[in-house]
């Protein structure tokens, strides 16, 4: 069989931040603790550029190589640049938290750059060993982190906790993959969905292999009812590995789910279908209940997430281009909400303290009026208030929905968001109009002003022009 | 000449950016922030001057029109005009608002910066409310007033001030998000969101009354109806002067223009179905909140249930045209009915404004808003007492002003549509003479009370400025209302004519 060497053009990204990782590993190893910084910027260098060669590579048209298990095409593009994108604003908010407490290692960008090209990985998958691949990839990663800070011991507790559970997970998916496998002949997703389209849904095995898919892909979102690790990981983890979990793999989650359910098992959507809508009505629900009784504002903020992650379900589950759109929308948009959300939090936090409970945000609007205004914005935006651009999320998702006569499915969702308002309202109200209990003036460098200021601003902005990102989104899913 | 230029772009921009720049000036010198806040409020009032002198009152189309695609794959539209139902709302706006960033001047000391600018980005979103053509944009712009307005209770409003703002966030919420999804619902039935194209849109008995429903909770709660009206009370007495009066005067308008603007001519069948429900919660507002408002100890609390008896009127006035309609011997009744309402709306938005002011006044120098804590303020501030007079008056219906006119205009009508309907909202003229005057009783006459009240200084001439303009707009609209009516004729004829015809 001759072996020819395909072009590497389309995966020059990943290679590229492959290489700078490995690069970084090295360097490292030379650097003397205060020079430290050089390795924090050339991971932020290599993400940048990793967007720049993403553009200029990208086509319009979707090829696949190596022998069809990778692919290239415009969604996958638009995905990788929100990740690298999202991911360098997390390595900015988080350089301050990691130097006042001695976490400021290389190791930690070695790591957010292998979870990095995990997600990417991920996001270009077109069979089921790659999509798992990426996603073990990026699961040792963020293990990994969570432990990062190896002498706290909440951090190793959720640590493990995320690693048993999340390796179970793993083999609930692979489990899946080896059912699908078993029962189409491929693991590729073109030849899968074929072989799925001709032997139609009477297959018991491969409802089967679906239903394991599905199980892994709700724990990697952390869809209830797979939700158990995510408030004591967000809780235990330093919160610059929490903006890292919380942020830019909510994006890879949605493109797991593309590629599992719509690009291998379109045909199957009737089936899929109704598991999503338990997963999102359940996620809704206990989201946004649970939230309400959180007193630490990262495990209130993971409750969010599973509330998020219900809505962006919901747009999966209506099966038509626009519904993916919308979801594509919400996982883009809801990454930079929740990057704006612990950025925050690390800006209050210092050495020695951690504003991780609701009553330290008491009076921020005293304590500094713009940086409150910004969590502010950010807040109404989770709660889906206009004219911030969680609100046009929530709609488009919602449009989704009732397109495809799912009615009662929006009314449950716009039920619990009336409930989900209560503890963003609650934030407002704690920096508002309450005196502040801690007066110590805020200090973070000029780069995490900016990049906070321009986050929250965006909030904002993209709800004035949300076609800015969702046209984006719809030629990238080819609806527009 | 104004007719092509942007003028409602203008009235919704200039004071979302100058309350922004307001903002962004900070408290370094108040002074200065006062008197910028003031200017952009005044230039916003100028502005939207010509909305009526360039109106064209003999038609029913919809002017000033200004469309612009905003989210081309949803076919979302920045899509604005105003007829002359909307109209005379963004007037009243506009010209509130001035009142309002005056009579914070010295009395609003905390932030004063940051309250002025929540008053002018207010001022622009509602004013975006009333002019929005496209649905979505008016839901924008209809829950974009909660944040402004969440904060101005909740920084600058009294003891029980979070309880109050929350609940008025969450309770308006609850009601709009129904109606975001019948929005949605119509969108797919329809292709846009362009709400005259709803109005056009055929749709089924059910499906108008689900849609009618959703609608219902949005505006009942804002109207605020019988029984979802008890947020307003507590917001009201919580609530800073100027929110206060922006709540009664303008945003309770926003859902009486909700019922003209999307219930009855969306749902026309839903509503004929369903007046009875309507009108039944209007008169129970009229008749049991009037009763309510005669046991208030609270001056706030009283006028803020008298708001509620006052709007049941407007919601009555709206909602009876269908059996007055029916009634085949009877021609003008109905268009007397909706042209009542909104006179109501105008009207009422004047005096509430000026009796929430007058307690503002009363409270910058006693502190309290108690009515047992007053008693013969007419003997220490004279001029003051006149003119608190002339608004109770006022919101008792006494001829000559503006409270009669609406009030007079809709049980007239109500006496063509049914004998008791009429009976029971004539019962106001009682009860809210009652509760008015007694209150004024209370309040003004009588013996000095104590000490405090023996204190007291008479309004200055900022007070004085206030009160009396808003006295001279009650007067001059209670004496010739015939502008004002002229204006929204050919829009309510129209409005008539369309809901007549069933969609079915």
């Amino acid at each position: 069989m001759p072996f020819e060497m395909p072009s590497l053009i389309p995966v020059l990204p990943e290679l590229f931040i492959l290489t700078m990782t490995c690069v970084i590993l090295v360097v490292d190893l030379f650097l003397k603790d205060e020079q430290r910084v050089i390795s924090y910027g050339l991971a932020q260098v290599s993400l940048l550029l990793a967007v720049c060669i993403v553009y200029l590579t990208s086509s319009s048209e979707a090829e696949v190589i190596f022998y069809g298990s990778v692919i290239r095409d415009p969604m996958g593009d638009v995905l990788k640049v929100a990740v690298y994108l999202i991911s360098a604003g997390a390595f900015l908010y988080s350089k301050d938290y990691l130097l006042d407490r001695n976490l400021f290692k290389g190791e930690f960008y070695v790591l957010g750059l292998f979870a990095v090209l995990g997600m990417t990985v991920m996001v270009s998958a077109n069979g089921f060993l790659t999509v798992y691949l990426g996603l073990e990839l990026l699961a040792l990663s963020l293990y990994t982190l969570v432990a990062f800070d190896r002498d706290s011991i909440a951090g190793s507790e959720a640590a493990m906790k995320y690693f048993v559970l999340g390796a179970l997970a793993s083999g609930m998916l692979l489990y899946g993959i080896s059912m699908i496998y078993g029962a189409t002949g491929s693991i590729e997703f073109q030849p899968v969905a074929q072989a799925v389209a001709e032997t139609g849904m009477d297959n018991m095995v491969l409802v089967f292999g679906l239903v394991f898919v599905v199980i892994g892909l709700a724990f990697k979102f952390g869809a209830v009812p797979l939700h158990m690790w995510v408030p004591d990981v967000y809780h235990g983890a330093p919160t610059a590995v929490t903006l890292f979990i919380g942020s830019a793999p909510k994006i890879a989650a949605f493109a797991l789910a593309m590629r599992l359910l719509v690009n291998g098992l379109e045909p199957l959507h009737a089936d899929w279908q109704g598991m999503l809508v338990i997963l999102a009505v359940l996620s809704m629900a206990l989201g946004n209940v649970i939230a309400i009784a959180q007193t630490n504002i990262k495990r209130m903020l993971a409750y969010s997430t599973i509330s998020h992650v219900g809505f962006i379900l919901l747009g999966i589950l209506a099966g038509t281009s626009k519904g993916y759109t919308a979801a594509m929308f919400y996982s883009i948009v809801y990454a930079i909400m929740a990057l704006g959300g612990f950025g925050i939090v690390m800006l209050l936090s210092r050495r020695g303290f951690e504003a991780e409970n609701l009553d330290d945000y008491k009076g921020l609007h005293d304590r500094s009026p713009w940086f409150a205004a910004m969590m502010l914005l950010l807040m109404f935006s989770m709660a889906g208030v206009p004219p911030t651009v969680g609100f046009f999320a929530k709609m488009f998702v919602l449009e989704a929905v009732i397109s495809v006569n799912l009615l009662w499915l929006a009314l449950v969702g716009v039920f619990f968001s009336i409930i989900g308002v209560y503890y963003y309202l609650r934030i407002v109200k704690l920096m508002y109009f309450d005196k502040p209990v801690d007066n110590t003036p805020l200090t973070a460098g000029l780069d995490t002003r900016i990049a906070l200021s321009v986050n929250g601003l965006m909030m904002l902005a993209l709800g004035m022009f949300p076609a800015a990102i969702l046209s984006l989104c719809a030629a990238a899913i080819g609806s527009a | 000449m104004f007719a092509d230029w942007p003028i409602l772009s203008l009235t919704i921009w200039l004071p979302i950016i100058g309350g922004v720049l307001v903002l962004a000036s900070g408290d370094k010198s108040v002074n200065a922030t006062r008197w910028t806040a003031l200017a952009i409020s005044i230039l916003t009032f100028v502005a939207s001057l010509p909305l009526y002198s360039s109106f064209n009152s003999s038609t029913a189309e919809m002017q000033f029109v200004e469309r612009a695609p905003w989210i081309t794959l949803f076919n979302i539209e920045y899509y604005l005009g105003i007829d002359g139902i909307s109209m005379p709302l963004i007037l009243l706006t506009t010209f509130i608002t001035v009142f309002v960033i005056i009579a914070a001047w010295e009395v609003i000391q905390y932030k004063p910066a940051s309250y002025l600018a929540a008053f002018l980005i207010m001022e622009g979103v509602m004013v975006g409310v009333f002019s929005a053509l496209d649905a979505m944009l008016f839901y924008v712009f209809w829950e974009a007033m909660l944040i402004p307005m969440f904060l101005i209770i909740g920084v600058w409003g009294g003891p029980n001030r979070v309880y109050a703002t929350i609940k008025f966030f969450l309770y308006t919420f609850f009601g709009s998000v129904f109606m975001l999804v019948a929005l949605i619902y119509m969108y797919f039935q329809s292709g846009s969101f362009d709400i005259l194209a709803f109005h056009d849109l055929k749709l089924g008995l059910s499906e108008q009354i689900l849609i009618f429903i959703a609608f219902l909770l949005a505006f009942a709660v804002k109207v605020p109806m019988w029984p979802v009206h008890t947020w307003l009370p507590d917001a009201h007495v919580e609530a800073p002067t100027g929110g206060s009066v922006i709540l009664a005067a303008i945003m309770l308008k926003i859902g009486g223009y909700g019922f003209l603007r999307f219930s009855l001519p969306i749902s026309p069948d839903a509503s004929h179905q369903l007046d009875w429900l309507i009108i039944s919660l209007s008169l129970i507002a009229v008749v049991y909140i009037g009763f309510v408002a005669l046991v208030q100890q609270d001056m706030k609390k009283l006028i803020a249930y008298s708001s509620i008896a006052h709007m049941g009127f407007v919601t009555l006035g709206f909602f009876i045209v269908f059996t007055i309609t029916a009634n085949p011997n009877i021609e003008t009744g109905a268009m007397l009915g909706v042209q009542g309402g909104m006179v109501q709306m105008v009207s009422h938005g004047f005096i509430s404004a000026a009796l929430f002011l007058c307690v503002g006044v009363l409270y910058d120098r006693v502190h309290s808003r108690d009515i047992s804590a007053y008693g013969g303020v007419v003997n220490t501030m004279p001029v003051f007492a006149g003119l608190m007079v002339f608004f109770a008056m006022a919101n008792a219906g006494l001829p000559g002003t503006s409270g009669f006119v609406g009030e007079f205009m809709v049980i007239l009508a109500s006496f063509r549509a049914d004998f008791w309907y009429a009976f029971l909202a004539a019962t106001t003229l009682i009860i809210g003479a009652a509760y008015t005057l007694w209150m004024v009783k209370r309040v003004v006459f009588g013996e000095v009370a104590n000490d405090n009240v023996a204190a007291l200084q008479d309004i200055s001439s900022r007070e004085l400025l206030i009160l009396g303009s808003l006295a001279l707009a009650v007067l001059m609209l209670g004496l010739w209302p015939g502008p004002l009516v002229e204006v929204m004729d050919a829009s309510i004829a129209n409005l008539l004519k369309h809901i007549a015809v069933s969609k079915l």
